[in-house]
């Protein structure tokens, strides 16, 4: 095996033909991939990359829908308990609050930083990133945003979240009456988007997009 | 295709961040950073053993407490009821709701086994340099990484419940000390496997027959 491809002169073109699979550390040619193709590594079974099926102006498009449907999720409520008459309905906030003064403070910073400060920076993040990618551009604060959204990774749970709303309501079921609110809807949304955004490989930003000069 | 070259042989590094393949110029033991995006690169993670153990006995020293004590406490008319993980599962299971309580029963149970189990076993046989199943074992830690942070379940449960059951004297929920531990499991665990370097699994003695 010889070095030639990192010895050629232009370095930054050479290392992009090479491909090193980050679970096992093999060694690979890139070969251009069709819509919707991924390669798999021969020696761990891993996914080297993927191809996404979108342009930077769909994925765009349900960035902002996830927006709007995140705010909802977050600002209305999620479900209401009744019992005897007397009603009592929760936003993501009140679960926040009412855990940060039951002694349990830890929970509390942990859902608010997994279930809203973590998925919002995601998506400014990612938003924000795309809107210059659309023309293979590479937004101010690129190099870390991206290094930001790669360790932010399995810090968003608002899909284990939406599982836990089911799991509640059934056990909440057996005592009270249980009425669910538009919250419950949108966090379903929210994971119905988040199930189609995990297929994306971001990492090809770094090659899609090229520096501007000044 | 039994000769796959690794990035160490060609004296090549991947950045853990955005994948830039690198060369590995030694410049004594001064810390390399990746051209593209800063962050620094290593052949392997840093202490993989001793950060790795760390945070694996550390989350079983929570996860202790998290499985004895009560994480919820349910008041009903002055009948007072303390919920642990596993009488959670029992109830939702008695209660007509198998399906979920086997989910509830994978998340909050299985999954940190598994994640125990899994990263104990990858760690012994990485240190012994050991060519056993190295594909399964490859797989095995994907899968924690990828199931990993659904533990987290009963921990929003009980934080629901307790936001939604405020019925003063008819019905409360309160959380106790078992749900903070049990949270501190799973970021613990978290931790301990991202600390992991699935790289080590392919290193030490190739096998010859696969
Ligand atoms: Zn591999
Ligand atoms: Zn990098």
């Amino acid at each position: 095996m010889d070095l030639s491809p990192t010895d050629a002169p232009d370095d930054a073109t050479a290392a992009q033909a090479l491909l090193i699979c980050e679970h096992c550390d093999t060694v690979y040619h890139r070969r251009p991939l069709a819509k919707g193709e991924g390669a798999e590594c021969a020696r761990c079974g891993a996914v080297l990359e993927r191809c996404r099926g979108m342009r930077a102006n769909g994925l765009l498009a349900l960035i902002l829908t996830a927006l709007v449907v995140f705010a909802q999720a977050t600002l209305w409520p999620i479900v209401t308990l009744g019992l005897n008459g007397q009603y009592v309905d929760a936003t993501l906030w009140d679960v926040i609050h009412t855990m940060w003064l039951d002694q349990s403070q830890v929970v509390a910073v942990l859902a608010a930083l997994t279930l809203f400060v973590f998925p919002l920076c995601k998506i400014f993040a990612l938003g924000w990133l795309l809107l210059y990618a659309r023309s293979g551009r590479r937004a101010p604060g690129f190099r870390p945003l991206m290094v930001a959204m790669h360790h932010l990774g399995p810090w968003t749970m608002s899909e284990v979240f939406v599982l836990g709303a089911l799991v509640s309501i059934v056990k909440a079921h057996l005592y009270f009456d249980v009425l669910p609110d538009p919250g419950i809807y949108a966090y379903a949304g929210l994971m119905l988007l988040i199930t189609v955004f995990a297929g994306v490989d971001l990492s090809r930003l770094w090659d899609e997009t090229r520096e501007e000069s000044p | 295709m039994s000769t796959l070259p690794r990035a160490t042989e060609l004296g090549l590094i991947g950045c853990h961040v955005c994948g830039q393949v690198c060369r590995a110029v030694d410049e004594g033991d001064g810390v390399l950073a990746c051209p593209r995006c800063g962050s620094s690169l290593h052949r392997r993670k840093p202490a993989v053993y001793a950060r790795c153990w760390a945070l694996l006995i550390a989350a079983f020293l929570m996860y202790v407490p998290a499985n004895v004590l009560p994480i919820m406490r349910t008041a009903s008319l002055g009948d007072i009821d303390d919920n642990t993980i596993l009488s959670g599962v029992v109830e939702l299971w008695v209660k007509g709701s198998p399906g979920l309580a086997v989910i509830v029963f994978c998340a909050s149970i299985m999954v940190p086994m598994l994640k125990f189990l899994a990263l104990s076993t990858l760690l012994i046989t990485c240190r012994r340099g050991s060519n056993w199943a190295r594909r399964q074992r490859a797989q095995l830690y994907r899968l924690v990484e990828l199931i990993g942070y659904w533990s987290m379940l009963d921990v929003f449960v009980v934080a629901l419940l307790t936001a939604l059951v405020r019925f003063g004297y008819f019905s409360l929920v309160e959380p106790l000390p078992g749900v903070v531990f049990f949270g501190l499991t799973v970021v613990l665990t978290m931790f301990a496997s991202m600390c992991f370097d699935p790289r080590l699994i392919w290193d030490g003695k190739e096998d010859s027959d696969d």
